[in-house]
């Protein structure tokens, strides 16, 4: 089957660093202007006033989160918010010793998804956790919001610091 | 409801490499050539054109269609590009088939590029906004988090050690050295490697990855008359299916991928496919991840939930295995560039069902395959399934 393959033109990283190859290069100015939406900038408002919130479907009678203005899998308008607990479970972790250009971190993140209290069953959030040694997290571990000072909160979901565990 | 038969009648494929000096267009003109070249067809004999490309910040070109159409024989011609992410391999080559199916066309030619080398410092650059703009992308987060927090999901769900895992990434590479365009093939590779092998993002090592790739691969697909008329061993889309998961990622259960077992019902029920275990006798699941592997089989209802790792071990999986998964050699062995990837997966089974495999070649006689892929935000799964 080599007769299916086109041998194309490889080149080694050394061609690159060497700039045996020409490049033209170009910087995006990609700036954007984001609207919160309905939901999100209540979601956002409320994280300012150290609150978490949910939204209830009047169909599923489940509680979402993050909150939308409908449910997708009843596709009708959801009918309000709901205020949730700021404490939750680990539905799953990763440590991650990169940052997205491949440089290696000094201090591991530790993304995880966190089902918060309040909410239906497996209703997650993705966040950090933080105040835990790396090898003690564990699925299943309970954990509770770290909120920055009100007058540090902006309205993001960065206002939650991180979360940790609850003992 | 009537459709026409479809057949794949030609392949080709570009190396796929860790750079290549050919622009998107050159390799996209490469993989077509030699495609075209392997059924001993013309562009005058193509009535239109699918292009697969994933994301466009790769290139930091918008409207990577029309830039790409000349390289992909498009001018001139009804061209159209579907984009489903990493799902988009599979997903040209369904558009392919509906094409020719619905009565409109009766030769498509389909071409996937992939020039991921472009995007600098690091292509992840490119896969940052797929993340919520407003409640996750404040977090700084990258595209391993989403594998990675899946992967310890999977795991921890079906109580899996990452020694289970590694054998997939193993038997992949091991393949891999068998494949002439492959980039990562290597024959051996042992389980110590993978794990010794660089933590990236916890479960997520160093070689349970796929590497980023520069490579084009197309196919030539014909209605039943032509297809006869220009081969005596044409290749059949029995089946095809696709599904999409919610994108409230963080609201799904991560240790099951119901939407490829949604895609491959659909497939299934058009191709008569009543026990997958018996009657596929190849599969080519996607594999940007070892983990992946195992995850997608059972999402194709090859093996029980939390059961592929078993089959894995027990050998069930090799080339010469009861089910051959990714004689090729995967995205772990051949390489990743993305779209390319998934269409180099449905050129597999092409071979393969063709006997033209070369030291790859399942053995028995393989009369059906499967070929899946996946993407998004871990969201869709693409199916098909091919037989002769």
């Amino acid at each position: 089957m080599k007769e299916h393959v086109y041998d194309c033109t490889y080149l080694s990283e050394e061609d690159f660093e060497t700039e045996q190859v020409l490049f033209e290069t170009w910087v995006p100015q990609a700036r954007y202007a984001w609207d919160a939406g309905i939901a999100i900038g209540r979601y956002l408002a409320e994280l300012k006033a150290g609150r978490l919130v949910g939204v209830h479907c009047p169909s599923c009678g489940r509680i979402l989160v993050p909150p939308r203005m409908f449910c997708q899998d009843c596709f009708v308008s959801t009918d309000g918010f709901v205020p949730l607990q700021d404490t939750g479970t680990v539905i799953t972790f990763s440590i991650c010793h990169i940052r997205w250009d491949m440089v290696r971190l000094e201090h591991p993140l530790i993304p995880a998804v966190i089902a918060i209290d309040g909410a239906s069953p497996g209703m997650g959030i993705l966040h950090l956790l933080g105040e835990v040694d790396p090898k003690a997290v564990r699925i299943g571990m309970r954990v509770q919001a770290v909120w920055k000072p009100p007058e540090e909160r902006e309205g993001a979901i960065t206002d939650i610091r991180y979360f940790k565990p609850l003992e | 409801m009537a459709r026409n038969r479809v057949a794949i009648v030609g392949a080709g494929m570009t190396k796929f490499v860790r750079r290549a000096q050919e622009t998107a267009k050159e390799l996209a003109w490469e993989a077509a050539s030699k495609a075209l070249e392997s059924c001993e067809m013309t562009l005058a004999d193509i009535d239109a054109v699918v292009i697969g490309s994933a994301p466009e910040a790769f290139d930091g070109v918008h409207m990577k269609s029309e830039y790409l159409s000349d390289g992909c024989g498009g001018w001139g011609k009804p061209i159209i590009r579907g984009f489903v992410g990493g799902g988009t391999g599979v997903f040209s080559a369904i558009q392919g088939w509906y094409h020719i199916a619905s009565g409109l066309f009766d030769t498509v030619l389909v071409v996937c590029e992939e020039k991921m080398s472009s995007c600098q410092p690091h292509p992840q650059g490119a896969f940052i906004t797929i993340f919520d703009n407003i409640t996750e992308r404040a977090l700084g987060p990258n595209l391993l988090w989403i594998f990675a927090l899946e992967m310890n999901a999977y795991m921890t769900r079906y109580g899996l050690s990452k020694r289970d895992i590694a054998l997939v990434a193993v038997k992949n590479k091991r393949n891999a050295a068998d494949h002439p365009a492959a980039l990562l093939g290597d024959p051996n590779i042992t389980v110590e490697d993978v794990l010794n092998s660089e933590v990236l993002a916890w479960p997520v090592q160093r070689l349970d990855v796929s590497p980023i790739s520069d490579g084009a691969v197309a196919i030539v697909m014909a209605a039943e008359h032509v297809a006869r008329r220009v081969t005596n061993k044409p290749v059949w889309v029995e089946g095809v299916g696709w599904n999409l998961d919610t994108a409230y990622w963080t609201n799904r259960d991560l240790s099951y991928p119901t939407y490829v077992e949604e895609a491959a019902r659909m497939a299934y029920k058009m191709a008569g496919i009543t026990e997958p275990r018996k009657q596929i006798h190849i599969a080519e699941p996607y594999d940007p991840f070892d983990y992946k592997e195992l995850h997608h089989l059972e999402g194709l209802l090859l093996f029980d939930k939390g059961k592929a790792s078993e089959a894995t071990a027990l050998g069930i999986t090799q080339r010469d295995g009861d089910l051959p998964v990714c004689p090729s050699g995967g995205l772990l062995g051949v390489g990743n560039p993305i779209s390319a990837a998934a269409l180099m997966k449905v050129a597999e089974l092409f071979w393969q069902l063709r006997e033209e495999a070369g030291a790859r070649q399942v053995p028995g006689q393989p009369k059906r395959g499967v070929a899946q892929a996946w993407g998004d935000l871990m969201q869709v799964g693409t199916v098909i399934v091919l037989g002769v």
